[in-house]
């Protein structure tokens, strides 16, 4: 077998492995909270007849690792199990809530991965110049600033100011294509500036690591122009540690918008997974952290597979 | 055409280079590196820049190039390529010139290649990029460079990455980017210094006919006097950056005017008598047979050698060879599959946690990186006076007393306590190196490729003061050297090993005299030889012989 596809079927199956074990811990997490779903439901002033008789029902008798398994064999066959707050199938409900908070991410990231990788080459063409450092206090200045502040001054200045876009977000199917990317031009902008600096200062630093090899010289020494050099032998040497930095920012994009779906009143699963959270609805609350944690282990096995392919020694054995 | 004229190719005039170093907690300081050095290099023909590290032959070589490494500049002088002064073409006039008119060979091709492209992209890349032929007609001639220069399957070779070919052939396919544009002159800087002595040979011919038939001018930059007088016509021996004497190939090997030079003609003639055998080893390895977790080969094979107290073992071969397992194996860093080893009488546990601090002590090891061997951030009297303690317990004046003693051993006297190796030049640190070995009063010192990595006179210094320390101390060394001029100057037995086993063994008289098995004689006639011509006639030698059979 080519060692490449073992290396990437090794990483798939420890990501299976290590999903299994966080629905473990979310599992085993919940279960630890004062109170049951019986007592959820039924609140406070329940008696105790009626929690039983609920129990029972609900098989909340059973040892937890039954339960566990259930849920489990659940989710294997697409059944995230049933909402408590309004009786609907969680699986439905999240399938939309996932593909708007995916639209957004995608869109984000389209936006704010190749502008912070030609950004970091920029910087590294000027480095410890002017452009050099305009660009790094820019996007220092834009990851300081919280996502809310930078929510609140867009939205005042695009909106307010210059009626440009929406402040509210919220998007529906029945919505077209260009209505809906221009509902979601402002947390799109917001979601960019907060990732940027990370994944500019990284391709910056990895670059600028890569500059100091011997083959740099050699570009130099053929006549190349500097960004050519940048581009076409710095860059290819600098993906495995860009990528990492890369899919840790996509996967934020997912996991971690809920203060932005909340200033800009987006239905995604970030606004979906607060709702329920005060709500105490715990089933639902399990199904988000799952997708979550399948989110971020895949894409950082993404990264894995990419810089595996990305270096021409396990590409091409010799 | 180019410039037609009788100027010379290269002129430079009266160059001097500075580099500005920033040294942490001072002022930065300005150091030249070039005072005013001048020389030509005419159309076709081939200049050696000689000298050894600090010279500035590398300096020089890549300002013709108007290149300047790290903070390195260009302060004062001339530099003329074909008539036009390559100062004055502003930085697109610097792109025309590297890569079309001027290229460059580094002594470490493996790392000036890219790892992510394949070599016949970055072959062809300053063609193209020069629009000096069309992407068809650079890759055919980049084939018959590949041909020429005697790549295999010269019509594939392209096609493969840079960890996919061995050292040699990347040094080659390196020539061949150099030649690959047409230009008018190639700056070679120690392009055969990292190579095996037997590779070594192919690839200083393929270059000398390739610069032949090309009729490319080249500055051919080494420390090694016997390389370059087999391909320059004329030499230039550099020192502390500035010229010392330039004549021709044969004056300065035959007739050397300055002593500099004589010294530097003369390095290589060292010889040490063997001493008599005295009967019983101080080390004795039996049948060490040893394999890396991760290769299923056999790195050593049956390896029996033993070394007589205050003697020394040569244990000679390429890179490959096993010279460096062996030391692995002996120091149980590598424990044995098979094999034993007696120390002293006692037979040593094949791994390391099982040896006790008696064996640690009594066996002691020098590395060819003194840097790397040493934390930067102890004094020389803190990395001296560290087996002092951990061995002997010496604390305070005592231990004070016996740094100094050692430092005196080493001839390196007072002041130098309190340094930190950053500020020792190669040569002061592999002493300190051996200074703290020699802490340790050991039996048997492990020395592994020691002189490698330092000048010629440098090294020679460290030989003797190794010499001199054997005579004082009765320890014997295992001297691990792909060199030969330095197993001739320290060896009393020698080891040569091949693909893991020892093919000739025995007192250094019996192994450095015929008859040679193939391997000895094809690893000792290729070490180059001080002369003119040595090397057509190696190589008519071994052309002959392989017809013959």
């Amino acid at each position: 077998m080519h060692p490449v596809v073992k290396l990437i079927a090794q990483r798939l199956a420890l990501g299976l492995l290590l999903l299994l074990a966080v629905s473990v811990l979310i599992f085993a997490g919940t279960e630890m909270l004062p109170g049951d779903v019986a007592q959820a439901i039924l609140g406070q002033s329940a008696t105790e007849t009626a929690l039983r008789n609920l129990r029972e029902e609900m098989g909340l008798n059973q040892p937890a690792i039954t339960r566990y398994f259930q849920w489990l064999g659940g989710i294997l066959q697409g059944d995230l199990g049933t909402a408590l707050s309004n009786k609907k199938e969680i699986a439905t409900e999240i399938g939309a809530r996932l593909g708007n908070t995916l639209f957004l991410a995608f869109w984000a990231a389209a936006v704010s991965v190749p502008l912070a990788i030609g950004l970091g080459l920029l910087a590294v063409r000027y480095r410890n110049r002017w452009p050099d450092k305009l660009i790094s206090g820019v996007t220092l200045a834009t990851i300081s600033l919280p996502e809310f502040v930078a929510g609140y001054i867009l939205m005042y200045l695009l909106t307010v100011k210059f009626r440009i876009f929406s402040p509210i977000s919220t998007i529906y199917d029945s919505m077209s294509f260009g209505q809906k990317l221009n509902a979601i031009a402002l947390p799109v902008m917001v979601l960019v500036l907060v990732v940027l600096a990370h994944m500019m200062r990284m391709t910056r630093a990895a670059i600028l690591n890569v500059m100091q090899s011997a083959y740099i010289e050699t570009a130099e020494l053929k006549g190349l122009r500097p960004l050519t050099i940048i581009a076409r032998h710095a860059f290819p040497n600098a993906i495995a540690p860009v990528v990492n930095v890369v899919m840790l920012n996509l996967a934020y994009l997912v996991v971690g918008v809920v203060v932005v779906e909340v200033v800009f009143v987006y239905p995604g699963m970030g606004q979906y997974l607060v709702d329920h959270v005060t709500k105490r609805d715990v089933p639902v609350v399990q199904a988000c952290g799952l997708i979550f944690a399948a989110v971020y282990i895949g894409l950082n096995i993404f990264a894995d597979v990419i810089s595996i392919l990305a270096n021409p020694r396990l590409r091409h054995p010799k | 055409m180019r410039d037609m004229s009788d100027k010379p190719l290269l002129d430079i005039r009266d160059l001097k280079i500075e580099a500005t170093v920033y040294p942490p907690g001072e002022k930065p300081k300005t150091m030249t590196l070039v005072h005013g050095v001048s020389l030509t290099v005419e159309k076709g023909k081939v200049l050696g820049l000689i000298g050894e590290s600090g010279a500035g032959k590398s300096t020089i070589g890549l300002s013709s190039m108007a290149y300047g490494r790290g903070g390195v500049r260009i302060s004062g002088g001339e530099i003329f390529v074909n008539g036009r002064d390559i100062m004055k073409g502003g930085a697109q006039g610097l792109r025309e010139l590297r890569g079309k008119e001027v290229t460059y060979v580094s002594q470490s091709a493996a790392a000036s290649f890219n790892p992510a492209k394949r070599l016949m992209e970055q072959v062809i890349e300053a063609s193209l990029i020069h629009g000096l032929m069309s992407k068809s007609d650079a890759e055919a001639r980049a084939v018959g460079l590949f041909r020429k220069l005697g790549l295999p399957n010269p019509e594939t070779f392209g096609e493969r990455y840079p960890h996919q070919v061995s050292g040699g052939q990347l040094q080659r396919a390196m020539t061949a980017m150099a030649l690959c544009p047409k230009p008018d002159l190639v700056v070679f800087d120690e392009p055969t210094t990292a190579l095996d002595v037997t590779t070594q040979i192919d690839v200083l011919m393929a270059i000398k006919e390739a610069i032949r038939d090309t009729g490319v001018a080249a500055l051919y930059i080494t420390h090694d006097l016997a390389v370059v007088a087999q391909v320059s016509d004329e030499i230039m021996v550099l020192r502390h950056g500035k010229m010392v004497e330039w004549g021709t190939t044969d004056q300065i090997i035959n007739k050397p005017r300055e002593d500099y030079t004589r010294a530097l003609v003369s390095v290589r003639s060292h010889e040490h008598a063997e001493k008599p055998s005295s009967g019983d080893p101080v080390l004795k390895v039996e049948n060490v047979t040893a394999r890396y977790r991760s290769v299923p080969i056999d790195v050593l094979k049956n390896v029996s050698v033993e070394i007589e107290p205050g003697h020394t073992l040569a244990v000679v071969g390429e890179s490959g060879s096993g010279k460096s397992t062996l030391a692995r194996a002996i120091t149980g860093l590598l424990p044995p599959m098979r094999g034993q080893m007696i120390f002293n009488g006692r037979t040593l546990s094949n791994d390391l946690a099982g040896r006790t601090k008696e064996d640690l002590r009594e066996l002691q090891m020098i590395y060819q990186m003194a840097d790397v061997a040493m934390n930067p951030r102890q004094t020389v009297a803190t990395i001296i006076g560290r087996p002092l303690e951990f061995y002997f317990g010496l604390k305070g004046a005592e231990r004070d007393r016996k740094v100094q003693e050692l430092l005196d051993q080493i001839e390196m006297g007072k002041g130098f306590a309190d340094r930190y190796p950053a500020e020792l030049s190669g040569g002061q640190k592999q002493r300190v190196c051996i200074a703290r070995s020699l802490a340790a009063k050991p039996k048997l010192i492990i020395c592994d490729e020691v002189t490698s990595a330092l000048d010629p006179l440098v090294a020679e210094g460290i030989l003797k003061l190794l010499l001199d320390l054997q005579k004082q101390e009765k320890v014997a060394y295992l001297f691990i050297t792909h060199d030969l001029a330095t197993v001739r100057a320290i060896a009393d037995s020698i080891a040569v090993m091949y693909k893991g086993q020892v093919v000739r063994y025995g007192p250094k008289s019996d192994v450095l005299a015929p008859p040679f098995d193939d391997y000895t004689d094809l690893l000792l006639s290729s070490v180059p030889e001080l002369r003119l011509g040595w090397l057509e006639e190696v190589i008519a030698h071994r052309k002959m012989e392989s017809a013959g059979n």
